[in-house]
């Protein structure tokens, strides 16, 4: 049931995956909330509901976010993007593609996280980011390469239980390759999932 | 109409080879719905209230309060809650747990028990309003602590006898060369699928409709039949995609509150566990503790065997971990005594959790085997070779194939455990200390009955449905590629339907048995189709369909003993400074039946094996004595191995078709885990010098132990 | 989780204003540590007054050569930044340790210093909790402690501060500031958190209706050689059970400027003043690091299951310092 706008809740507008949704939500209404229960965006999964499992994650701004510590209401003005929007039509996105390739997942539940966190995890190792598993952090050392350990620690953040991680290594690699070729070959640093998408096939 | 044609249009046979999961794209895209994702107009919103006593009675619960709040449209308790029934053997051969019959009674038999249902409009106001509603208790003094020799501690039986024996143990332990006599322990362990236990519940028609997340459809339609006195086709269940179950998606609490409610108020309610809830309604391990009393030759040859498993459970459900169960099957011993024993606490019901039994119970007695060897100066594989019994060690029946000494053959291959220094504390990485260990592992396989409809459409397709239920195992892919073998036709032409309890009875999604079970099913079905379709009949529109149903097949099934097996190998690192400890890299090698698809059977027995690492290592729920309730029941507070503690995890297989089974198939969901953990365990010890036989390994065990300065070795 | 109002303030001043309207109100930044603290009951707000939109994101430099952190930086930017790497880099690292990919670019650098902590009966309202409900009591000390303070703590709350980038901050003496109605303000690191004593509810010295407008840190050439090592019971996305950020610098195999701090031990981040005084102006080596490391731990006051964070800090302060010892040497 919508609220009306009062004094604890508001008329907002959502720019989810390029479209915008007017709703009113009581403040509480988590932008989990809205996702799944305002605008039957289900893909996003509520796993813990507390910022513990990653199984919420979509990119606020082209940033990954745990999608269960926003509010709704304060998630106006921003760009959402959920494991609906990754595909570019019927064409899977390579880190999609990678994941059901290679099999990065069990029953599915963490798997929409895994993906935002993965498309996102590339995109931040591209611009440079350092993880807990870089040796050396200074920026003359240089951008660490992506490697496993690398990957491990920065996809730590996604929750498997049923303990897929090998395979969801494999494939954050698969697709990050593809990725780093793309902007080989482009010629730039080649970081949105729109290049990755347009060198998708 | 048209004709449809089986035969040999296919080059190869789809089982065995790798196959992507066919709802793949819609767990990828994430257009596959789980239970709390179906659209119901008129939804309401149902939110449980939880006891946090641990002992005693309700008193009062003041719903007037809450009533009053914006959107609360209920609020059910014991005090106006319809009666059901419970007095009833299930599906699995079991009583119901209490715990899901809800609010039936004003007593309190543990922190956590479901007191109450809020129901209203939104889930933020259900969910203000439940921790709104005050609920007055007339407490009483708990007892929550599994100890050694609790008074309440009785052999029991369950799946399994509590008790096997035979021999004069003392008399053989006396006589042995060698003596292990030690005590292992393992903590409350808990699921934490990630999808939270989510049920709807609505009449439709004259009909209960409950659209859920569970392990068997219509294992959940028969037990909400016989809980509100219902035909169980008055009953239809729905489970589509399954985020997770090892064991806990049973019937629990919030089907039964959902359809108490849907019932009330004639619209469909759902309710949905928290992260927190999880920890006191979904089941769990129980601890255990274990005593091993290992005899053997100088050689390592066992004379005396003794396993005896202690575990807790509810005041108000007997269930018993039989982790005593592994002896049973894996060594013999002229002297050979097992025990289940449990004793009742004021603590939440446990339940199957994977590998029941067998995951403690392979830690207990692969530790003490690894101390054996240890202490006869024996390598630790060829001391289980050494072990190999002939036939079962207590039921004397001969093994349908036990394929272990291949599995570790292979794995010691491949692991490179040939010339493996045996001596602890010796090998250095940096920071690091290095250490190998390994254990064996076994699970029974089963089959339940089953039955499946297979149709052959009129437009040339092939449409299967059956009850199944796919966690995440890759079942409907597997059973679609049985099924095209079966029907002789190519994959694609295949659907699969599963998850629906109008399909007609099937095995649950449990014991390793739901791939084969279902298979079976198909199996035979198919065959008949096929007969039928030989005859060259057109094919009517709506299509030819033929049911099979295995019950009298399976009872024909002669009586061995029939298990997976398999051989775990780790590599430990263990930084003494801080007390970290990193499996650097596993590898497991299983005889697991015949492998329908290896792409995702592989990544099952890897994920088996990464729940070894987690239970060797993180998992742990703490029980706070004063109250009685779980400190920090949550996913930050209950550590499962993150994506970073998990190094080079591999599996593998030995072929193992089962000869009794129409596919070969034995289950591959449980048997990654079982020997794990001590894997693990054996590795920590060869790295560091420091047995730990408690459970998990954590940094400031290891830092309480120690570390040796040099070789030797001590106790945790 | 009660009903609130929400507002999304434009400037400092304003936020400042919109709190002061509403003594139930709170500041939320990036809401990591906030809402999930709301759903679990502990925190009630009436009304939230959003500042993630306030124009404190910036680093910038400051003329005697620091770093000026505005306190809406997430964690994210703030260990990304090549300055922040190249002249604290126990800091980034101290970030990038903590948390996950997700809530490092959610939270901000003034919420970090503002969370609290994740002891489980702070977090649950069915048991007591001394920093929750005063005089309600202290569970842990004869419960489950086995992660809780052997510094600083009190017989009213054994807790811990969750905080890595804390512990950094700690460590590089940064200074808190901040704006009330009566006008801008200033608390060095050292005297932000009060002691516990038998006020555990009461966390920092911030005036009432303050907000944290950024972080300084001033200039610290010793910094460029720092690090910062956590230990925790998984490999990744825990909090610590011990945690040091280190810096050292050393001449002719004397040290002679140090910094410590340690976290996951204290109920705020543990600067380790103590150990800099045996440092600074010994030979670095590791007989002078175990010293350090024992003259500040001769204040420990463990409890019966939490002993071995002592080993772990005398280890990990060694270990620490060795590593950059040998940089050095390099």
């Amino acid at each position: 049931m919508a609220p009306t706008p009062s004094s604890t809740s508001s008329a907002v507008t959502l720019n989810i995956n390029g479209e915008k949704h007017q709703l009113t939500v009581d403040h509480r209404t988590t932008l989990l909330d809205a996702l799944r229960e305002r605008l039957d965006l289900t893909g996003t999964k509520k796993g813990c509901d507390q910022g513990q499992c990653g199984a919420c994650t979509v990119l606020v701004d082209g940033r990954r976010a745990v999608s269960c510590l926003n509010l709704a209401v304060a998630a106006e003005g921003r760009e959402i993007t959920t494991i609906e929007g990754m595909a570019d039509g019927d064409r899977l996105h390579p880190v999609q593609q990678a994941f059901l390739d290679l099999d990065g997942y069990q029953c599915g539940y963490c798997t929409p996280g895994q993906i935002c966190s993965a498309i996102a995890v590339i995109e931040e190792h591209a611009a440079g980011w350092p993880s807990a598993a870089t040796e050396d952090v200074r920026p003359e050392a240089g951008p660490p390469p992506l490697t496993p350990d690398e990957i491990r620690e920065r996809m730590s953040g996604n929750l498997c239980r049923c303990g897929a991680y090998v395979s969801i290594v494999q494939a954050v690699t698969r697709a990050a390759e593809a990725h780093e070729a793309a902007a080989v070959r482009d010629g730039d640093g080649g970081l949105s999932a729109e290049t990755v998408k347009e060198t998708a096939a | 109409m048209t004709t449809a044609t089986t035969g040999r249009t296919t080059a190869r046979g789809a089982v065995g080879t790798a196959h992507t999961r066919v709802e793949g794209r819609d767990k990828v895209t994430g257009a596959a719905r789980y239970a709390g994702e179906i659209p119901f107009a008129d939804l309401a919103h149902g939110w449980l209230v939880l006891s946090t006593v641990a002992r005693g009675r309700v008193r009062a619960i003041d719903t007037e309060p809450v009533l009053a709040m914006p959107g609360v449209l209920a609020v059910l308790h014991h005090g106006n809650a319809p009666r059901v029934e419970t007095d009833y053997v299930g599906l699995l051969g079991m009583a119901p747990d209490p715990t899901a019959a809800v609010f039936q009674q004003d007593r309190v038999p543990h922190a956590g028990w479901p007191v109450a249902l809020v129901v209203a409009e939104t889930p933020e106001q259900a969910r203000e309003a439940a921790e709104a509603l005050v609920v007055a208790y007339d407490e009483e003094p708990h007892d929550t602590e599994l100890t050694t020799g609790h008074p309440g501690a009785h052999p029991a039986g369950g799946v399994m006898p509590g008790e096997t024996a035979k021999g004069d143990l003392t008399a053989g332990l006396a006589a042995s060369a060698v003596v292990v006599d030690e005590e292992y322990t393992t903590p409350e362990e808990h699921h934490s699928m990630m999808e939270p236990h989510a049920a709807t519940a609505r009449w439709d028609g004259g009909r209960l409709e409950v659209v859920d997340s569970n392990q068997g459809t219509t294992w959940i339609q028969s037990e909400l039949a016989s809980m509100f006195s219902l035909d169980a086709s008055a009953v239809r269940v729905r489970s589509e995609h399954i985020g997770g179950g090892f064991g806990s998606k049973g019937l629990r609490a919030h089907q039964v509150a959902a359809v108490m409610a849907a019932t009330q108020l004639q619209r469909p309610v759902r309710v949905v566990m928290t992260r927190r809830q999880m920890f006191s309604l979904a089941g769990y391990r129980s601890p255990t503790v274990q005593r091993v009393r290992l005899g053997a030759d100088a050689d390592g040859r066992l004379r005396a065997l003794e396993h005896r498993s202690l575990n807790q459970t509810s005041t108000v459900y007997e269930f018993v971990e039989p982790s005593a169960g592994v002896a049973r099957v894996m060594y013999d011993a002229a002297a050979h005594h097992t025990a289940n024993e449990v004793t009742p606490l004021d603590v939440p019901s446990p339940t199957f959790m994977r590998a029941p039994g067998e995951a403690p119970g392979s830690f207990a007695i692969e530790s003490a085997l690894d101390e054996l060897a240890e202490r006869c100066g024996v390598d630790p594989i060829e001391l289980r070779l050494r072990n190999e019994p002939e036939v079962g060690p207590v039921s004397g029946l001969p093994f349908s194939s036990r394929n272990l000494e291949a599995c570790f053959r292979e794995g010691a291959r491949r692991f490179g455990w040939a010339g493996r220094d045996p001596r602890p504390g010796v090998r250095r990485d940096g920071r690091w200390l290095l250490g190998t260990g390994t254990a064996a592992a076994s699970f029974h396989s089963g089959a339940g009955p089953s039955t499946a409809l297979v149709t052959a459409e009129a437009d040339g397709t092939f449409t299967v449905r059956i009850a199944a239920a796919d966690i995440g195992t890759g079942a409907r892919t597997a059973l679609t590629l049985v099924a095209a073998d079966a029907l002789e036709v190519a994959p694609e032409r295949v659907r699969v339907r599963i998850g629906d309890s109008d399909f007609g009875p099937a095995m649950i999604a449990g014991g390793s048995m739901g791939t084969r079970s279902w298979a079976w099913a198909i199996t035979a079905a198919a065959a008949e189709l096929r007969e039928r379709l030989a005859l060259g009949a057109d094919i009517p529109a709506e299509g030819i369909t033929v049911r099979s149903d295995t019950t009298e097949a399976l009872g024909r099934l002669a009586q061995k003993e029939r298990h997976s097996f398999g051989a775990q190998f780790a590599e430990v690192a263990v930084d003494p400074a801080t007390g970290e400890v990193r499996v650097r890299r596993m590898l497991g090698i299983f005889a697991a039946g015949r492998i329908v698809n290896p792409l995702t059977a592989r990544n099952q027995l890897v994920g088996g094996m990464v729940w070894g690492i987690s239970m060797a290592l993180h998992e742990e729920a703490v029980r706070d004595r004063a109250s009685g309730a779980l400190y920090a029941p949550d996913l930050a507070g209950y550590h499962v191995a993150t994506n970073a503690d998990v190094g080079d995890v591999q599996a593998d297989w030995v072929d193992d078709p089962d000869p009794d089974d129409p596919v070969g198939i034995k289950g591959v969901g449980e048997i990654g885990v079982v020997g794990a953990a001590a894997a693990v365990a054996n590795a920590v010890r060869h790295a560091t010098g420091v047995r730990h036989r408690n459970l998990p390994i954590r940094p400031d065990r290891v830092l309480a132990a120690g570390v040796p300065a040099t070789g030797g070795g001590t106790d945790a | 989780m009660r009903e609130f109002g929400y507002q999304r303030a434009d400037d400092v001043s304003g936020a400042v204003a919109l709190l002061a309207a509403d003594p139930d109100a709170r500041f939320l930044g990036g809401g990591t540590n906030l809402v999930d603290l709301m759903k679990t009951g502990v925190e009630r707000p009436a009304r939230l007054v959003d500042v993630r939109e306030l124009p404190l994101d910036g680093i910038e430099e400051t003329p005697d050569g620091g770093l000026r952190i505005g306190a809406t930086v997430t964690n994210s930017d703030l260990a990304a930044h090549p300055e922040v790497r190249r002249r604290y880099p126990a800091l980034a690292q101290a970030v990038l340790a903590g948390a996950s990919g997700q809530l490092r670019n959610m939270a901000t650098v003034g919420g970090n210093l503002l969370q609290r902590t994740r002891c489980g009966y702070f977090t649950d309202l069915s048991k007591p909790c001394n920093k929750r409900a005063p005089g309600s009591g202290c569970p842990a000390i004869t419960g489950e402690h086995h992660n809780h303070a052997v510094l600083g703590a009190s017989d009213h709350c054994v807790a811990v501060h969750p905080s890595d980038m804390g512990v950094a901050l700690a460590a590089f003496d940064a200074v808190v500031g901040y704006e009330t109605l009566e006008g801008p303000g200033r608390l060095p690191l050292a005297d932000f958190y009060l002691p516990v004593g038998d006020t555990p509810h009461r966390e920092t010295a911030l005036p009432p209706g303050a907000l944290i407008t950024g972080v300084t840190l001033p200039p610290a050439p010793v910094a460029a050689r720092s690090r910062y090592r956590k230990v925790r019971e998984r490999a990744s996305y825990a909090f610590a059970i011990g945690s040091v950020a280190a810096a050292l610098d050393i001449e002719d195999g004397v040290v002679r400027e140090a910094r410590l701090a340690f976290g996951a031990v204290a109920s705020r981040p543990w600067r380790a003043r103590a150990a800099e005084a045996v440092l600074t102006g010994a030979p670095a080596d590791g007989e002078t690091f175990a010293a350090a490391a024992d003259a500040e731990l001769a204040a420990v006051r463990p409890l019966p299951d939490n002993g071995y964070k002592v080993t772990l800090m005398r280890n990990l302060v060694v270990a620490v310092l060795t590593e950059l010892a040998g940089e050095a040497a390099r």
